[in-house]
Protein backbone atom coordinates (compact mmCIF):
# COMPACT_ATOMS: atom_id res chain seq x y z
CA UNK A 1 0.00 0.00 0.00
CA UNK A 2 2.60 2.49 -1.06
CA UNK A 3 -0.02 4.77 -2.53
CA UNK A 4 -1.41 5.71 0.84
CA UNK A 5 -2.30 9.37 0.79
CA UNK A 6 -0.76 11.53 3.48
CA UNK A 7 -3.29 13.54 5.43
CA UNK A 8 -3.79 17.17 4.52
CA UNK A 9 -1.99 19.98 6.34
CA UNK A 10 -3.42 21.21 9.64
CA UNK A 11 -4.86 24.69 9.67
CA UNK A 12 -5.88 25.01 13.32
CA UNK A 13 -4.92 28.22 15.07
CA UNK A 14 -1.87 27.77 17.32
CA UNK A 15 -2.67 30.09 20.23
CA UNK A 16 -5.32 28.70 22.51
CA UNK A 17 -5.26 31.23 25.29
CA UNK A 18 -5.69 34.15 22.98
CA UNK A 19 -8.53 32.57 21.04
CA UNK A 20 -10.21 31.45 24.26
CA UNK A 21 -10.13 34.96 25.65
CA UNK A 22 -11.36 36.30 22.31
CA UNK A 23 -14.33 33.90 22.42
CA UNK A 24 -15.18 35.17 25.91
CA UNK A 25 -15.36 38.68 24.48
CA UNK A 26 -16.44 41.82 26.32
CA UNK A 27 -18.55 39.83 28.80
CA UNK A 28 -15.46 38.06 30.08
CA UNK A 29 -13.54 41.31 30.48
CA UNK A 30 -16.31 43.35 32.08
CA UNK A 31 -17.45 40.50 34.35
CA UNK A 32 -13.90 39.58 35.27
CA UNK A 33 -13.08 43.17 36.13
CA UNK A 34 -16.09 43.57 38.41
CA UNK A 35 -15.48 40.23 40.14
CA UNK A 36 -11.77 40.95 40.56
CA UNK A 37 -12.55 44.39 41.98
CA UNK A 38 -15.07 42.92 44.40
CA UNK A 39 -12.59 40.29 45.54
CA UNK A 40 -9.84 42.86 46.00
CA UNK A 41 -12.12 45.17 47.98
CA UNK A 42 -13.22 42.29 50.19
CA UNK A 43 -9.67 41.12 50.72
CA UNK A 44 -8.17 44.53 51.45
CA UNK A 45 -11.14 46.24 53.14
CA UNK A 46 -9.19 46.94 56.37
CA UNK A 47 -6.40 48.57 54.37
CA UNK A 48 -8.38 50.69 51.95
CA UNK A 49 -11.44 51.64 53.99
CA UNK A 50 -11.12 55.28 55.18
CA UNK A 51 -12.83 54.56 58.53
CA UNK A 52 -13.65 51.81 60.93
CA UNK A 53 -17.10 50.59 59.76
CA UNK A 54 -18.43 50.60 63.31
CA UNK A 55 -16.99 53.97 64.26
CA UNK A 56 -19.85 56.35 65.04
CA UNK A 57 -19.66 60.08 64.67
CA UNK A 58 -23.06 61.41 65.72
CA UNK A 59 -21.97 64.97 64.99
CA UNK A 60 -21.78 64.17 61.29
CA UNK A 61 -24.76 61.83 60.83
CA UNK A 62 -26.58 61.51 57.51
CA UNK A 63 -23.95 63.42 55.61
CA UNK A 64 -24.45 63.23 51.82
CA UNK A 65 -21.64 61.86 49.60
CA UNK A 66 -18.67 64.18 49.10
CA UNK A 67 -19.63 65.11 45.54
CA UNK A 68 -23.06 66.38 46.66
CA UNK A 69 -23.81 69.69 48.31
CA UNK A 70 -22.99 69.54 52.01
CA UNK A 71 -20.73 66.50 51.70
CA UNK A 72 -17.39 66.20 53.45
CA UNK A 73 -14.18 64.91 51.90
CA UNK A 74 -13.57 62.70 54.94
CA UNK A 75 -16.68 60.67 54.08
CA UNK A 76 -16.54 60.08 50.29
CA UNK A 77 -19.95 58.40 50.17
CA UNK A 78 -21.48 60.12 53.15
CA UNK A 79 -22.56 58.72 56.49
CA UNK A 80 -25.58 56.88 57.84
CA UNK A 81 -27.88 57.96 60.66
CA UNK A 82 -25.33 56.91 63.25
CA UNK A 83 -22.57 58.82 61.50
CA UNK A 84 -20.78 55.73 60.21
CA UNK A 85 -18.83 55.97 56.97
CA UNK A 86 -20.98 54.46 54.17
CA UNK A 87 -18.00 53.68 51.92
CA UNK A 88 -16.22 51.79 54.68
CA UNK A 89 -19.39 49.87 55.51
CA UNK A 90 -19.90 48.99 51.83
CA UNK A 91 -16.34 47.69 51.67
CA UNK A 92 -16.63 45.60 54.82
CA UNK A 93 -20.01 44.29 53.64
CA UNK A 94 -18.27 43.02 50.52
CA UNK A 95 -16.31 40.66 52.80
CA UNK A 96 -19.51 39.09 54.07
CA UNK A 97 -20.95 38.90 50.56
CA UNK A 98 -17.83 37.38 49.01
CA UNK A 99 -17.37 34.88 51.83
CA UNK A 100 -20.95 33.71 51.46
CA UNK A 101 -20.73 33.65 47.67
CA UNK A 102 -17.56 31.59 47.55
CA UNK A 103 -18.18 29.14 50.37
CA UNK A 104 -21.89 28.56 49.84
CA UNK A 105 -21.64 28.16 46.05
CA UNK A 106 -18.67 25.84 46.31
CA UNK A 107 -20.44 23.60 48.82
CA UNK A 108 -23.72 23.65 46.91
CA UNK A 109 -21.83 22.81 43.71
CA UNK A 110 -19.94 19.96 45.36
CA UNK A 111 -23.06 18.30 46.71
CA UNK A 112 -25.15 19.01 43.64
CA UNK A 113 -22.56 17.80 41.15
CA UNK A 114 -21.89 14.60 43.06
CA UNK A 115 -25.57 13.71 43.36
CA UNK A 116 -26.31 14.82 39.80
CA UNK A 117 -23.51 12.68 38.39
CA UNK A 118 -24.62 9.65 40.36
CA UNK A 119 -28.23 10.06 39.30
CA UNK A 120 -27.35 10.72 35.69
CA UNK A 121 -24.79 7.99 35.30
CA UNK A 122 -26.23 5.12 37.27
CA UNK A 123 -29.93 5.73 36.72
CA UNK A 124 -32.39 3.33 38.26
CA UNK A 125 -33.03 3.63 41.97
CA UNK A 126 -30.34 6.25 42.64
CA UNK A 127 -31.78 8.43 39.89
CA UNK A 128 -35.30 8.06 41.29
CA UNK A 129 -34.09 8.91 44.77
CA UNK A 130 -32.18 12.02 43.77
CA UNK A 131 -34.80 13.22 41.30
CA UNK A 132 -37.67 12.92 43.75
CA UNK A 133 -35.60 14.67 46.40
CA UNK A 134 -35.00 17.53 43.95
CA UNK A 135 -38.72 17.70 43.12
CA UNK A 136 -39.68 17.94 46.77
CA UNK A 137 -36.95 20.48 47.47
CA UNK A 138 -37.95 22.69 44.59
CA UNK A 139 -41.58 22.73 45.67
CA UNK A 140 -40.56 25.01 48.57
CA UNK A 141 -40.03 28.71 47.84
CA UNK A 142 -36.26 29.00 48.34
CA UNK A 143 -36.20 32.27 50.26
CA UNK A 144 -38.88 31.05 52.64
CA UNK A 145 -36.93 27.83 53.14
CA UNK A 146 -33.78 29.84 53.86
CA UNK A 147 -35.61 32.00 56.39
CA UNK A 148 -37.03 28.96 58.15
CA UNK A 149 -33.63 27.29 58.14
CA UNK A 150 -31.84 30.37 59.40
CA UNK A 151 -34.48 30.75 62.09
CA UNK A 152 -34.04 27.12 63.14
CA UNK A 153 -30.23 27.01 63.08
CA UNK A 154 -30.01 30.51 64.47
CA UNK A 155 -28.78 33.74 62.90
CA UNK A 156 -25.20 34.13 61.72
CA UNK A 157 -22.95 33.61 58.73
CA UNK A 158 -22.85 29.83 59.09
CA UNK A 159 -26.59 29.52 58.97
CA UNK A 160 -26.79 31.75 55.91
CA UNK A 161 -24.27 29.53 54.15
CA UNK A 162 -26.06 26.39 55.31
CA UNK A 163 -29.37 27.76 54.10
CA UNK A 164 -28.00 28.54 50.65
CA UNK A 165 -26.30 25.16 50.32
CA UNK A 166 -29.36 23.26 51.45
CA UNK A 167 -31.60 25.13 49.03
CA UNK A 168 -29.38 25.54 46.00
CA UNK A 169 -27.70 22.17 45.58
CA UNK A 170 -30.75 21.21 43.51
CA UNK A 171 -29.82 23.77 40.89
CA UNK A 172 -26.57 21.92 40.22
CA UNK A 173 -27.92 18.42 40.69
CA UNK A 174 -30.77 18.89 38.24
CA UNK A 175 -28.67 20.29 35.42
CA UNK A 176 -25.66 18.02 35.95
CA UNK A 177 -27.94 14.99 35.97
CA UNK A 178 -29.60 15.96 32.68
CA UNK A 179 -26.31 16.83 31.02
CA UNK A 180 -24.65 13.63 32.21
CA UNK A 181 -27.44 11.62 30.64
CA UNK A 182 -27.13 13.61 27.43
CA UNK A 183 -23.36 13.12 27.28
CA UNK A 184 -23.59 9.42 28.09
CA UNK A 185 -25.85 8.95 25.10
CA UNK A 186 -23.19 10.38 22.80
CA UNK A 187 -20.96 8.08 20.77
CA UNK A 188 -17.75 9.08 22.47
CA UNK A 189 -19.05 7.84 25.82
CA UNK A 190 -19.76 4.43 24.31
CA UNK A 191 -16.35 4.54 22.63
CA UNK A 192 -14.77 5.18 26.03
CA UNK A 193 -16.48 2.15 27.55
CA UNK A 194 -15.29 0.05 24.62
CA UNK A 195 -11.73 1.03 25.48
CA UNK A 196 -12.16 -0.80 28.75
CA UNK A 197 -12.75 2.11 31.10
CA UNK A 198 -14.88 1.49 34.16
CA UNK A 199 -17.99 3.54 34.59
CA UNK A 200 -16.30 5.70 37.22
CA UNK A 201 -13.24 6.24 35.01
CA UNK A 202 -15.42 7.14 32.04
CA UNK A 203 -17.31 9.62 34.20
CA UNK A 204 -14.17 11.27 35.49
CA UNK A 205 -12.17 11.29 32.25
CA UNK A 206 -14.84 11.69 29.62
CA UNK A 207 -18.05 13.09 31.03
CA UNK A 208 -16.86 15.52 33.70
CA UNK A 209 -14.59 17.54 31.36
CA UNK A 210 -17.60 18.04 29.09
CA UNK A 211 -19.59 19.41 32.00
CA UNK A 212 -17.01 21.96 33.06
CA UNK A 213 -18.19 24.90 30.92
CA UNK A 214 -21.68 24.28 32.25
CA UNK A 215 -20.56 23.95 35.86
CA UNK A 216 -18.48 27.13 35.68
CA UNK A 217 -21.44 29.08 34.38
CA UNK A 218 -23.70 27.65 37.04
CA UNK A 219 -21.14 28.41 39.72
CA UNK A 220 -20.81 32.05 38.69
CA UNK A 221 -24.57 32.50 38.49
CA UNK A 222 -24.89 30.74 41.85
CA UNK A 223 -22.44 33.19 43.41
CA UNK A 224 -24.68 36.03 42.27
CA UNK A 225 -27.68 34.27 43.72
CA UNK A 226 -25.85 33.58 46.98
CA UNK A 227 -25.07 37.28 47.32
CA UNK A 228 -28.74 38.08 46.75
CA UNK A 229 -29.89 35.53 49.30
CA UNK A 230 -27.43 36.86 51.84
CA UNK A 231 -28.76 40.36 51.22
CA UNK A 232 -32.34 39.18 51.66
CA UNK A 233 -31.53 37.32 54.86
CA UNK A 234 -29.60 40.20 56.34
CA UNK A 235 -32.38 42.54 55.23
CA UNK A 236 -34.81 40.60 57.39
CA UNK A 237 -32.19 40.46 60.10
CA UNK A 238 -31.28 36.77 60.27
CA UNK A 239 -27.84 36.95 58.75
CA UNK A 240 -24.70 38.35 60.35
CA UNK A 241 -25.38 39.87 63.73
CA UNK A 242 -24.56 43.04 65.57
CA UNK A 243 -21.98 45.38 64.21
CA UNK A 244 -20.86 43.32 61.24
CA UNK A 245 -21.64 45.32 58.13
CA UNK A 246 -23.75 43.76 55.42
CA UNK A 247 -25.47 45.17 52.37
CA UNK A 248 -28.85 43.84 53.43
CA UNK A 249 -28.48 45.39 56.86
CA UNK A 250 -27.52 48.72 55.31
CA UNK A 251 -30.62 48.60 53.11
CA UNK A 252 -32.78 48.00 56.18
CA UNK A 253 -31.26 50.94 57.98
CA UNK A 254 -31.53 53.18 54.96
CA UNK A 255 -35.13 52.25 54.31
CA UNK A 256 -36.41 54.23 57.28
CA UNK A 257 -34.80 57.47 56.19
CA UNK A 258 -35.01 56.97 52.45
CA UNK A 259 -36.67 60.39 51.95
CA UNK A 260 -34.12 62.32 53.98
CA UNK A 261 -30.98 60.43 52.91
CA UNK A 262 -31.68 58.25 49.85
CA UNK A 263 -27.98 57.40 49.26
CA UNK A 264 -27.83 55.32 52.42
CA UNK A 265 -30.20 52.82 50.82
CA UNK A 266 -29.33 53.41 47.16
CA UNK A 267 -25.59 52.72 47.50
CA UNK A 268 -25.79 49.17 48.96
CA UNK A 269 -28.50 48.34 46.41
CA UNK A 270 -26.20 49.53 43.64
CA UNK A 271 -23.37 47.44 45.09
CA UNK A 272 -25.58 44.33 45.05
CA UNK A 273 -26.74 44.93 41.49
CA UNK A 274 -23.26 45.57 40.15
CA UNK A 275 -21.77 42.50 41.82
CA UNK A 276 -24.56 40.17 40.69
CA UNK A 277 -24.29 41.47 37.12
CA UNK A 278 -20.52 41.06 37.37
CA UNK A 279 -20.78 37.40 38.38
CA UNK A 280 -23.32 36.66 35.65
CA UNK A 281 -21.26 38.32 32.94
CA UNK A 282 -18.13 36.59 34.15
CA UNK A 283 -19.83 33.19 34.12
CA UNK A 284 -21.21 33.75 30.67
CA UNK A 285 -17.86 34.87 29.31
CA UNK A 286 -16.06 31.92 30.94
CA UNK A 287 -18.51 29.49 29.43
CA UNK A 288 -17.74 30.77 25.97
CA UNK A 289 -14.01 30.83 26.65
CA UNK A 290 -13.85 27.32 28.13
CA UNK A 291 -15.83 25.63 25.39
CA UNK A 292 -13.26 24.61 22.78
CA UNK A 293 -15.89 23.52 20.31
CA UNK A 294 -17.79 26.78 20.38
CA UNK A 295 -21.00 24.89 20.08
CA UNK A 296 -23.17 27.89 20.73
CA UNK B 1 -6.21 -21.55 11.41
CA UNK B 2 -7.91 -21.20 14.74
CA UNK B 3 -10.96 -19.13 15.51
CA UNK B 4 -10.37 -15.88 17.41
CA UNK B 5 -14.04 -15.15 17.77
CA UNK B 6 -16.73 -17.75 17.76
CA UNK B 7 -20.36 -16.78 18.07
CA UNK B 8 -22.68 -19.71 18.45
CA UNK B 9 -26.46 -19.55 18.05
CA UNK B 10 -26.75 -16.06 19.59
CA UNK B 11 -30.27 -14.91 20.40
CA UNK B 12 -30.92 -11.35 21.57
CA UNK B 13 -34.29 -9.84 22.31
CA UNK B 14 -35.19 -6.24 23.07
CA UNK B 15 -38.39 -6.36 25.04
CA UNK B 16 -40.73 -8.62 23.07
CA UNK B 17 -38.90 -8.15 19.78
CA UNK B 18 -36.25 -10.62 18.70
CA UNK B 19 -33.32 -8.85 17.08
CA UNK B 20 -30.91 -11.75 16.75
CA UNK B 21 -32.36 -15.15 15.97
CA UNK B 22 -29.51 -17.58 16.29
CA UNK B 23 -26.46 -15.93 14.77
CA UNK B 24 -23.40 -18.13 14.38
CA UNK B 25 -20.18 -16.68 13.15
CA UNK B 26 -16.48 -17.50 13.17
CA UNK B 27 -13.59 -15.13 12.72
CA UNK B 28 -10.25 -16.85 12.13
CA UNK B 29 -7.00 -15.34 13.38
CA UNK B 30 -5.81 -12.60 11.08
CA UNK B 31 -8.67 -12.80 8.60
CA UNK B 32 -11.06 -10.09 7.48
CA UNK B 33 -14.66 -11.17 7.68
CA UNK B 34 -17.46 -9.07 6.29
CA UNK B 35 -20.76 -8.94 8.11
CA UNK B 36 -23.32 -7.74 5.60
CA UNK B 37 -26.98 -6.93 5.85
CA UNK B 38 -29.51 -4.22 5.30
CA UNK B 39 -30.36 -1.82 8.08
CA UNK B 40 -32.25 -3.55 10.86
CA UNK B 41 -30.65 -6.90 10.04
CA UNK B 42 -28.90 -6.95 13.41
CA UNK B 43 -25.34 -6.23 12.22
CA UNK B 44 -24.65 -3.63 14.88
CA UNK B 45 -26.28 -5.74 17.58
CA UNK B 46 -23.63 -8.41 17.03
CA UNK B 47 -20.92 -5.85 17.72
CA UNK B 48 -22.79 -4.40 20.67
CA UNK B 49 -23.15 -7.84 22.23
CA UNK B 50 -19.42 -8.40 21.99
CA UNK B 51 -18.68 -5.05 23.62
CA UNK B 52 -21.40 -5.35 26.24
CA UNK B 53 -23.07 -2.22 24.92
CA UNK B 54 -26.52 -3.67 24.41
CA UNK B 55 -29.36 -1.36 25.46
CA UNK B 56 -30.45 -1.99 29.02
CA UNK B 57 -33.73 -3.57 27.92
CA UNK B 58 -31.97 -6.04 25.66
CA UNK B 59 -31.54 -9.61 26.85
CA UNK B 60 -29.32 -12.34 25.56
CA UNK B 61 -31.76 -15.23 25.52
CA UNK B 62 -29.47 -17.94 24.20
CA UNK B 63 -26.12 -18.64 22.64
CA UNK B 64 -22.52 -17.98 23.48
CA UNK B 65 -19.74 -15.71 22.34
CA UNK B 66 -16.27 -17.01 22.85
CA UNK B 67 -13.19 -14.94 22.28
CA UNK B 68 -9.78 -16.62 22.29
CA UNK B 69 -11.41 -19.57 23.97
CA UNK B 70 -13.05 -17.56 26.74
CA UNK B 71 -16.79 -17.12 27.12
CA UNK B 72 -17.23 -13.35 26.83
CA UNK B 73 -20.79 -13.34 28.09
CA UNK B 74 -19.91 -15.16 31.30
CA UNK B 75 -16.76 -13.20 32.00
CA UNK B 76 -16.71 -11.05 35.14
CA UNK B 77 -16.89 -7.34 34.43
CA UNK B 78 -13.29 -6.70 35.42
CA UNK B 79 -11.74 -9.30 33.14
CA UNK B 80 -14.02 -8.25 30.32
CA UNK B 81 -12.88 -4.64 30.64
CA UNK B 82 -9.31 -5.84 30.56
CA UNK B 83 -9.98 -7.44 27.14
CA UNK B 84 -11.81 -4.44 25.73
CA UNK B 85 -9.49 -1.97 24.06
CA UNK B 86 -6.53 -4.32 24.55
CA UNK B 87 -7.49 -7.58 22.78
CA UNK B 88 -10.76 -6.46 21.14
CA UNK B 89 -10.98 -2.96 19.72
CA UNK B 90 -13.61 -0.97 17.90
CA UNK B 91 -13.41 1.34 14.94
CA UNK B 92 -16.62 3.29 15.43
CA UNK B 93 -19.07 4.27 12.77
CA UNK B 94 -19.09 8.03 13.08
CA UNK B 95 -15.71 9.74 13.50
CA UNK B 96 -17.44 13.08 14.06
CA UNK B 97 -18.99 12.06 17.36
CA UNK B 98 -16.80 9.24 18.60
CA UNK B 99 -14.03 11.42 19.98
CA UNK B 100 -14.54 13.38 23.16
CA UNK B 101 -15.01 16.99 22.02
CA UNK B 102 -13.26 18.60 24.99
CA UNK B 103 -10.15 16.44 25.28
CA UNK B 104 -7.06 16.69 23.15
CA UNK B 105 -6.30 13.91 20.67
CA UNK B 106 -3.10 13.09 22.55
CA UNK B 107 -4.85 12.68 25.91
CA UNK B 108 -7.50 10.46 24.38
CA UNK B 109 -5.03 8.20 22.59
CA UNK B 110 -2.66 8.09 25.55
CA UNK B 111 -5.48 7.08 27.90
CA UNK B 112 -5.80 3.66 26.23
CA UNK B 113 -2.08 3.04 26.29
CA UNK B 114 -1.76 4.14 29.90
CA UNK B 115 -4.72 2.02 30.95
CA UNK B 116 -3.82 -1.23 29.23
CA UNK B 117 -0.07 -1.16 28.65
CA UNK B 118 0.71 0.74 31.88
CA UNK B 119 2.84 3.21 29.97
CA UNK B 120 3.82 6.51 31.51
CA UNK B 121 2.10 9.58 30.12
CA UNK B 122 5.23 10.56 28.25
CA UNK B 123 5.79 7.11 26.77
CA UNK B 124 2.12 6.85 25.86
CA UNK B 125 2.25 10.15 23.98
CA UNK B 126 5.38 9.05 22.14
CA UNK B 127 3.69 5.79 21.16
CA UNK B 128 0.58 7.70 20.08
CA UNK B 129 2.72 9.84 17.78
CA UNK B 130 4.18 6.67 16.22
CA UNK B 131 0.69 5.31 15.67
CA UNK B 132 -0.37 8.53 13.99
CA UNK B 133 2.64 8.24 11.70
CA UNK B 134 1.50 4.72 10.80
CA UNK B 135 -1.85 6.07 9.65
CA UNK B 136 -0.02 8.65 7.53
CA UNK B 137 -0.94 11.73 9.51
CA UNK B 138 1.22 14.70 8.77
CA UNK B 139 2.89 16.35 11.77
CA UNK B 140 1.71 13.86 14.44
CA UNK B 141 3.20 15.78 17.37
CA UNK B 142 1.05 18.76 16.46
CA UNK B 143 -2.09 16.68 15.94
CA UNK B 144 -1.72 15.24 19.44
CA UNK B 145 -2.19 18.72 20.90
CA UNK B 146 -5.35 19.46 18.91
CA UNK B 147 -8.99 19.05 19.79
CA UNK B 148 -11.20 16.79 17.64
CA UNK B 149 -13.15 19.66 16.10
CA UNK B 150 -9.92 21.01 14.66
CA UNK B 151 -9.56 17.91 12.47
CA UNK B 152 -11.50 16.86 9.38
CA UNK B 153 -13.70 13.75 9.36
CA UNK B 154 -11.09 11.75 7.47
CA UNK B 155 -8.37 12.79 9.92
CA UNK B 156 -10.53 11.84 12.89
CA UNK B 157 -11.22 8.45 11.37
CA UNK B 158 -7.46 7.97 11.00
CA UNK B 159 -7.03 8.85 14.67
CA UNK B 160 -9.72 6.34 15.63
CA UNK B 161 -8.12 3.63 13.49
CA UNK B 162 -4.73 4.33 15.07
CA UNK B 163 -6.34 4.15 18.53
CA UNK B 164 -8.07 0.87 17.72
CA UNK B 165 -4.76 -0.77 16.84
CA UNK B 166 -2.88 0.89 19.70
CA UNK B 167 -2.60 -2.16 21.96
CA UNK B 168 -2.12 -4.70 19.13
CA UNK B 169 -5.54 -6.31 19.51
CA UNK B 170 -6.23 -9.71 18.01
CA UNK B 171 -9.71 -8.63 16.88
CA UNK B 172 -10.89 -5.29 15.57
CA UNK B 173 -14.56 -4.73 14.96
CA UNK B 174 -15.09 -2.09 12.31
CA UNK B 175 -18.67 -0.88 12.60
CA UNK B 176 -19.39 0.63 9.19
CA UNK B 177 -16.29 2.84 9.47
CA UNK B 178 -16.76 4.28 5.99
CA UNK B 179 -20.46 5.12 6.14
CA UNK B 180 -20.07 8.64 7.46
CA UNK B 181 -17.30 9.56 5.03
CA UNK B 182 -17.39 10.62 1.40
CA UNK B 183 -16.27 8.22 -1.30
CA UNK B 184 -12.75 9.52 -1.85
CA UNK B 185 -11.97 9.36 1.86
CA UNK B 186 -13.61 5.93 2.12
CA UNK B 187 -10.96 4.44 -0.14
CA UNK B 188 -8.14 5.85 1.96
CA UNK B 189 -9.75 4.53 5.11
CA UNK B 190 -10.09 1.05 3.66
CA UNK B 191 -6.43 1.11 2.66
CA UNK B 192 -5.48 2.25 6.13
CA UNK B 193 -7.46 -0.44 7.86
CA UNK B 194 -5.89 -3.05 5.61
CA UNK B 195 -2.39 -1.70 6.21
CA UNK B 196 -2.83 -1.56 9.97
CA UNK B 197 -4.23 -5.09 9.94
CA UNK B 198 -1.16 -6.40 8.14
CA UNK B 199 1.21 -4.53 10.39
CA UNK B 200 -0.44 -5.45 13.69
CA UNK B 201 -1.77 -8.87 12.67
CA UNK B 202 -5.32 -8.45 13.89
CA UNK B 203 -8.43 -10.14 12.59
CA UNK B 204 -11.17 -7.80 11.50
CA UNK B 205 -14.91 -8.16 11.64
CA UNK B 206 -16.02 -5.63 9.08
CA UNK B 207 -19.65 -4.66 9.58
CA UNK B 208 -21.05 -2.99 6.48
CA UNK B 209 -23.94 -2.79 4.08
CA UNK B 210 -21.63 -2.17 1.16
CA UNK B 211 -20.96 -5.31 -0.89
CA UNK B 212 -18.35 -3.42 -2.88
CA UNK B 213 -16.29 -2.91 0.28
CA UNK B 214 -16.68 -6.57 1.20
CA UNK B 215 -15.52 -7.68 -2.24
CA UNK B 216 -12.48 -5.46 -1.91
CA UNK B 217 -11.12 -6.37 1.50
CA UNK B 218 -12.89 -9.36 3.06
CA UNK B 219 -11.68 -12.92 2.79
CA UNK B 220 -14.92 -14.38 4.05
CA UNK B 221 -18.38 -13.00 4.61
CA UNK B 222 -21.62 -13.54 6.48
CA UNK B 223 -24.96 -12.32 5.20
CA UNK B 224 -27.44 -11.35 7.87
CA UNK B 225 -31.15 -10.70 7.56
CA UNK B 226 -33.76 -10.29 10.27
CA UNK B 227 -31.21 -11.48 12.81
CA UNK B 228 -30.50 -14.71 10.95
CA UNK B 229 -27.46 -15.84 9.01
CA UNK B 230 -28.56 -16.50 5.45
CA UNK B 231 -25.21 -17.18 3.89
CA UNK B 232 -21.70 -17.74 5.10
CA UNK B 233 -18.52 -18.53 3.24
CA UNK B 234 -15.45 -17.26 1.45
CA UNK B 235 -16.15 -13.97 -0.26
CA UNK B 236 -15.03 -15.28 -3.62
CA UNK B 237 -17.45 -18.23 -3.41
CA UNK B 238 -20.39 -16.25 -2.09
CA UNK B 239 -20.11 -13.48 -4.63
CA UNK B 240 -19.65 -15.83 -7.57
CA UNK B 241 -22.07 -18.55 -6.53
CA UNK B 242 -24.55 -17.21 -3.95
CA UNK B 243 -26.72 -19.98 -2.52
CA UNK B 244 -29.47 -17.94 -1.00
CA UNK B 245 -32.02 -16.05 -3.10
CA UNK B 246 -31.55 -13.01 -0.85
CA UNK B 247 -27.83 -12.82 -1.52
CA UNK B 248 -28.49 -13.10 -5.26
CA UNK B 249 -31.03 -10.30 -5.00
CA UNK B 250 -28.58 -8.14 -3.00
CA UNK B 251 -25.90 -8.65 -5.64
CA UNK B 252 -28.34 -7.74 -8.39
CA UNK B 253 -29.11 -4.57 -6.46
CA UNK B 254 -25.45 -3.49 -6.27
CA UNK B 255 -24.51 -0.78 -8.75
CA UNK B 256 -21.58 -1.65 -10.98
CA UNK B 257 -19.77 0.44 -13.52
CA UNK B 258 -19.90 -2.33 -16.13
CA UNK B 259 -23.67 -2.57 -16.06
CA UNK B 260 -26.21 -0.02 -17.24
CA UNK B 261 -28.04 1.78 -14.45
CA UNK B 262 -31.43 0.30 -15.42
CA UNK B 263 -30.04 -3.20 -14.89
CA UNK B 264 -30.23 -2.52 -11.15
CA UNK B 265 -32.98 -4.49 -9.52
CA UNK B 266 -34.30 -3.80 -6.05
CA UNK B 267 -34.58 -6.79 -3.74
CA UNK B 268 -38.08 -8.15 -4.53
CA UNK B 269 -40.57 -7.21 -1.78
CA UNK B 270 -42.07 -10.68 -1.92
CA UNK B 271 -38.71 -12.17 -1.00
CA UNK B 272 -38.28 -9.80 1.95
CA UNK B 273 -41.77 -10.60 3.15
CA UNK B 274 -41.21 -14.32 2.93
CA UNK B 275 -37.98 -13.94 4.89
CA UNK B 276 -39.68 -11.98 7.66
CA UNK B 277 -42.57 -14.45 7.72
CA UNK B 278 -40.07 -17.23 8.13
CA UNK B 279 -38.34 -15.35 10.95
CA UNK B 280 -41.62 -14.80 12.79
CA UNK B 281 -42.55 -18.45 12.29
CA UNK B 282 -39.27 -19.40 13.95
CA UNK B 283 -40.04 -17.00 16.81
CA UNK B 284 -43.39 -18.67 17.38
CA UNK B 285 -41.83 -22.11 17.27
CA UNK B 286 -39.25 -21.03 19.83
CA UNK B 287 -41.90 -19.45 22.04
CA UNK B 288 -44.08 -22.58 21.89
CA UNK B 289 -41.19 -24.80 22.89
CA UNK B 290 -40.92 -25.04 26.68
CA UNK B 291 -37.64 -23.59 27.86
Amino acid sequence: MADLVLSGPITAAPSRWRSAVARGGARLWAGGLIVALLLLIALFAPVIAPHDPAEQDLMSAQLPPAFMRGGEAAFPLGTDSLGRCVLSRLMYSARTAVAVALIASALAALIGIALGLIAGAFGGLSDQLVSRMIDVWMAFPPVLLSIVLAAVIGAGLTSVIAAIVVVDWTRFARIVRAETQAQLARDYAAAARVLGLTRAQALRLEILPNLIPLIVTLLAVEMGIAILVEVILSFVGISVTGDTASWGGMITEGRQIVYQAPWIMALPIAAVIVSVIGFNLFGDGLRAALDPVQRR
Amino acid sequence: MSAILEIDNLHVAIGAANVLRGVSLRVEAGEVRGLVGESGAGKSMVGRTIFGLLPSRAKITAGCVSFEGRDLLALPDRQRRDLLGRRIALIPQDPMTSLNPVRRIGAQMAAVLQLHLKLSKRAALARAAELLTEVAIRDPARVLTLYPHELSGGMRQRVLIATAFACDPSLVIADEPTTALDVTVQRQVLQLVERMRQRHGAAILFVTHDLGVVAKICRSMTVLHAGRVLEDGLTADVLVKPHHAYTRALLAATPRADRPADALKPVPPALIESLWAEAHRLDQLAAARPA
